[in-house]
């Protein structure tokens, strides 16, 4: 049995300890917005912040989460986080939008950090999170407007 | 990939017209029209048909005030259902607020690509909007004249004073009523022969800048679902095991240690392999590792791509199988130039890689009818084929069409791989009991349906003024019919799909000659965004540019030079030459190049710039894209189509490659196979051609160009052509 708190709420979870955090909130928890895409670390389909921090969850077993605060993109919230949505949807970066809900995930960690990031900021921040429809161009575009917002 | 309807190109419509047809649903008004083929065999099943199936609408208005539209044509991310549904919209004249877009299938006269003659249901080509300009938008007329009907009826007032605006229905007198107050009664209204359009000077959403996505904020909080999110009561979970190599069948295999597993439903052979049951994808997993399988590889390939590779090298110095275009006399042209420049081209097998990777779910009910939901690219023939496995009849196949992380071409496959796989996943557990068949990063890679390894031997010759007098291009490697259902579409030796972009060449060459050499090679192929023109662009271009050089011209102005009679190309060329300065000088170290192609009818013209780096490396900073799609229906998402194919294709040349060694295929996942990454994506610009011209695509013509754009600059900057890919593994050595 694992506690942990996801989006601001205490939960316990009592499933095979090896088994990945990607899928105990997908299939277990059912919250589907946390993606899969390799479970090899390499396209950040699955970030979610374990305790603020952008984090694989194909490669974070669930008995590693002891006590921890998950946050999945289900429980995005506060003004970085609430901004980088708006902004994203307003200059309709997602195409298929399915590696999207990593990209926001890890430009709210960006961010967060990051208040003023430069292109190499982002591309280091972001440079884990594959797009196949190519979106960069205007991912790189929509975290410097968030930036921009957020500062005023 | 338009070809795979080949089979029923004898119903191209010789005289088209619309016939409306409106009644009343359980639901409110529906607005469907059908297309009168000229091969009335086809009109007379039509009217049966679209009785018997629920979605038989193009636009739907419920009585809860929604608009729901019926997309003939798949979302994969390229922005098909907005293009749709901005098409209704236009002439509907409702508020976005209303729209759903929904997956319609089911019915061929009603959803059939008119584009490839009708007779089927897919989405590809970058058709969806070329074949949804019209019927679409006469949906949406004919709907909101039905409206406009009722409310002139009720309020027993002129029709012709009433107007209609962001969803309500008004009049002077100061009654008005919503869409779907009045759904019921449009419904009876009787139903105009045809309704005019709007003109042009009167659009409000077709080419508006500031239009965007309806769709895009549910893809930014997690609440859009895919396939791979599907919950219903009782979903297991299923992931495959496939043959380690293309060919090989199962001999026999032992399930007794997986079964054991707690977690464990069921381990079921499918007709393309094992399918692992388990209550939840990790368990499933672990469960697939315990399965023991001994293989039959009597009839696998067992060839490498080296092995391959040699042999094309070989076949493309003989004699082609066939001719695909033969103009002149290429070899007395030969004989007499001035100057001759030849080589062979290299281009590796390449994969989707969509990040969500392939999947499907099916439900076997107790009434026999089946369920079937996932990437539904090719309607009518995953009806089919679930309805062939599932033991039942196509017209008892319930299809739901979802949206899909990427296909770019993967999921429309002609033998309908991972359909055939949850079908009869869930027939073999019985009814009642649905099954998501979930492909991990691993299948998805070595599951085949590649873009085809090619190599082209080219030759071109250049006379004394440096005019271009003779090319020739015998391009050797698979076909992506051959041996599928469209196989017919072959003609005399010539898969279409494997040299267009070549004999279509716009440059005005008296002696052009374009061989095939269509291989036997047993890996599985598909289309891959923009097919044939993923090659063929890179190989002409190049040796274009090249070329140039060799005649001592600028490339703008020698490509300019032999486009006299296609002005379409010549403008793209200019505007894009124009926007990124390619008269003004560069900074010490810094290149242009530039390349043209027209693909799917959309003509688009690259011009990059690279910067050299210590490493011997470079990196791209910029591109300018000039695009003609004819008339510009959503112009944002023109852009982002033409950005995305841009990095698409970048990361192609650049760095991707599939690769087998003894039949076995080397790459597993994104470690080794790499698509582009965000640092690597240069800024670009793209400005679109303005156009009175019926729309074209653009989901897939932003590819072809990029490579040999970036090849040109590199070429530029180092005196060498690149003629095999990818890029990065194949220009060491190559000092500026
Ligand atoms: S699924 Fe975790 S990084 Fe790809
Ligand atoms: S939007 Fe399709 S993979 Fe990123």
């Amino acid at each position: 049995m694992v506690a942990f708190t996801l989006n601001g709420e205490a939960r316990t979870l009592d499933v095979d300890p090896e088994m990945p955090l990607l899928w105990a909130v997908r299939d277990v928890i059912g919250l589907t917005g946390t993606k899969f895409g390799c479970g090899l670390a390499q396209c950040g389909a699955c970030t979610v912040h374990v305790n603020g921090m952008p984090t694989r969850s194909c490669q974070t077993a669930v008995g590693d989460i002891e006590g921890a605060s998950i946050t999945t993109i289900e429980g995005v919230s506060g003004k970085i986080g609430e901004t980088v949505q708006a902004v994203w949807a307003e200059f309709d970066v997602p195409q298929c939008g399915y590696c999207q809900s990593g990209q926001i995930m890890s430009a709210v960690a960006l961010l967060t950090e990051t208040p003023k990031p430069t292109d190499d900021d982002i591309d280091s921040a972001m440079s884990g999170n594959l797009c196949r429809c190519a979106t960069y161009h205007r991912i790189r575009a929509a975290i410097h407007e968030t930036a921009n917002r957020l500062e005023t | 990939m338009s070809q795979f309807l080949s089979k029923h190109n004898s119903v191209r419509p010789t005289r088209r017209r619309f016939l409306v047809g409106a009644g009343v649903t359980t639901a409110g008004l529906a607005v469907g029209y059908r297309l009168v083929l000229a091969a009335s065999d086809i009109a007379q099943t039509t009217t049966a048909k679209v009785q018997a199936n629920p979605f038989q609408t193009y636009v739907e208005i419920t009585k809860e005030n929604r608009i729901i539209i019926y997309s003939s044509q798949f979302e994969m991310g390229q922005g098909s259902y907005f293009g749709i549904a901005t098409l209704v919209m236009e002439e509907l004249d409702g508020d976005w607020a209303q729209v759903d877009v929904v997956g319609g299938y089911g019915n061929t006269a009603l959803y059939g690509n008119v584009a490839w003659g009708g007779a089927a249901q897919a989405t590809g080509g970058s058709t969806s909007m070329s074949s949804s300009w019209e019927r679409y938008r006469k949906a949406g007329a004919a709907a909101r004249a039905l409206l406009v009907a009722a409310a002139a009826q009720r309020w027993d007032v002129p029709a012709g004073e009433i107007k209609v605006a962001s969803g309500v229905v008004s009049h002077a007198s100061g009654m008005q009523a919503r869409y779907g107050d009045l759904a019921e009664a449009a419904a009876g209204m009787p139903v105009p022969d045809d309704v005019p359009l709007k003109p042009r000077d009167k659009w409000a959403q077709i080419g508006s800048d500031s239009l965007k996505r309806y769709d895009s904020a549910g893809k930014t909080n997690g609440a859009q679902t895919y396939t791979i999110d599907l919950m219903m009561e009782g979903l297991q979970t299923a992931v495959m095991i496939h043959p380690p190599k293309f060919g090989a069948e199962i001999e026999s295999f032992d399930a007794t240690k997986a079964k054991a597993l707690d977690g464990i439903v069921d381990v079921v052979q499918t007709p393309r392999g094992i399918a692992v049951v388990g209550r939840d994808t990790w368990t499933a997993l672990k469960g697939r590792d315990l399965v023991e399988v001994t293989w039959n590889e009597e009839k696998a390939e067992e060839r490498g791509t080296a092995e391959i590779m040699a042999e094309y090298n070989k076949a493309a110095d003989d004699l082609g199988a066939a001719t695909a275009r033969d103009d002149g006399n290429t070899p007395a042209a030969f004989a007499s130039a001035e100057k001759i420049i030849e080589g062979h081209y290299e281009f590796p097998y390449l994969v989707h890689a969509s990040i969500e990777p392939l999947n499907a779910a099916a439900r076997i009910n107790e009434d026999g009818t089946i369920d079937v939901w996932g990437g539904h690219q090719m309607p009518d023939l995953y009806q089919a084929a679930a309805a062939q496995v599932g033991g039942t009849t196509p017209d008892k196949v319930r299809l739901h069409v979802m949206k899909t992380g990427g296909s770019f071409g993967r999921r429309a496959v002609l033998d309908a791989d991972v359909i055939i796989e949850a079908v009869s996943t869930a027939r073999a557990l019985g009814r009642g009991k649905p099954v998501k068949v979930q492909w991990t990063r691993e299948n998805d890679m070595r599951g085949g349906r590649y873009r085809p390894a090619y190599v082209h031997a080219v030759k071109a010759g250049l006379d004394k003024k440096g005019n271009v007098v003779a090319l020739h291009d015998h391009i050797v490697g698979q076909s992506v019919l051959g041996g599928s259902t469209s196989a017919a579409m072959i003609k005399n030796g010539i898969d279409p799909t494997s040299v267009e972009g070549a004999t279509n060449l716009p440059y005005a060459i008296p002696n052009l000659k374009v061989e095939l050499t269509t291989t036997d090679v047993n890996i599985p192929v598909l289309w891959w965004r923009s097919v044939g023109s993923t090659h063929t662009a890179y190989a002409v271009e190049t040796l274009i540019d090249e070329l140039a050089a060799a005649a001592n011209r600028d490339p703008v102005d020698f490509r300019l030079s032999m486009l006299g009679h296609h002005p379409r190309h010549a403008a793209v060329l200019k505007v894009a030459a124009e926007k990124a300065g390619w008269d003004k000088p560069l900074p010490e170290g810094r290149f242009r190049g530039v390349a043209l192609h027209e693909s799917l009818s959309t003509y688009v013209a690259d011009v990059v710039e690279i910067t050299l780096n210590d490493e011997n490396g470079f990196k791209v900073d910029r591109v300018v894209c000039a695009v003609d799609c004819g008339t510009a229906i959503n112009p944002d998402q023109i852009r982002a189509q033409m950005e995305g194919g841009i990095g698409f294709g970048l990361g192609a040349i650049l760095q991707e490659e599939l690769t087998l060694k003894g039949g076995v295929v080397d790459q597993e996942n994104y470690d080794t196979y790499t698509p582009l990454r965000i640092e690597q994506m240069p800024r670009v610009e793209v400005h679109i051609v303005p156009s009175e011209e019926p729309p074209t695509g653009v989901g897939e013509p932003g590819v072809p160009p990029i490579g040999p754009a970036v090849a040109n600059a590199l070429r530029a900057a180092t005196g060498k052509t690149i003629r095999k890919l990818p890029i990065i593994k194949n220009m060491s050595g190559m000092t500026p």
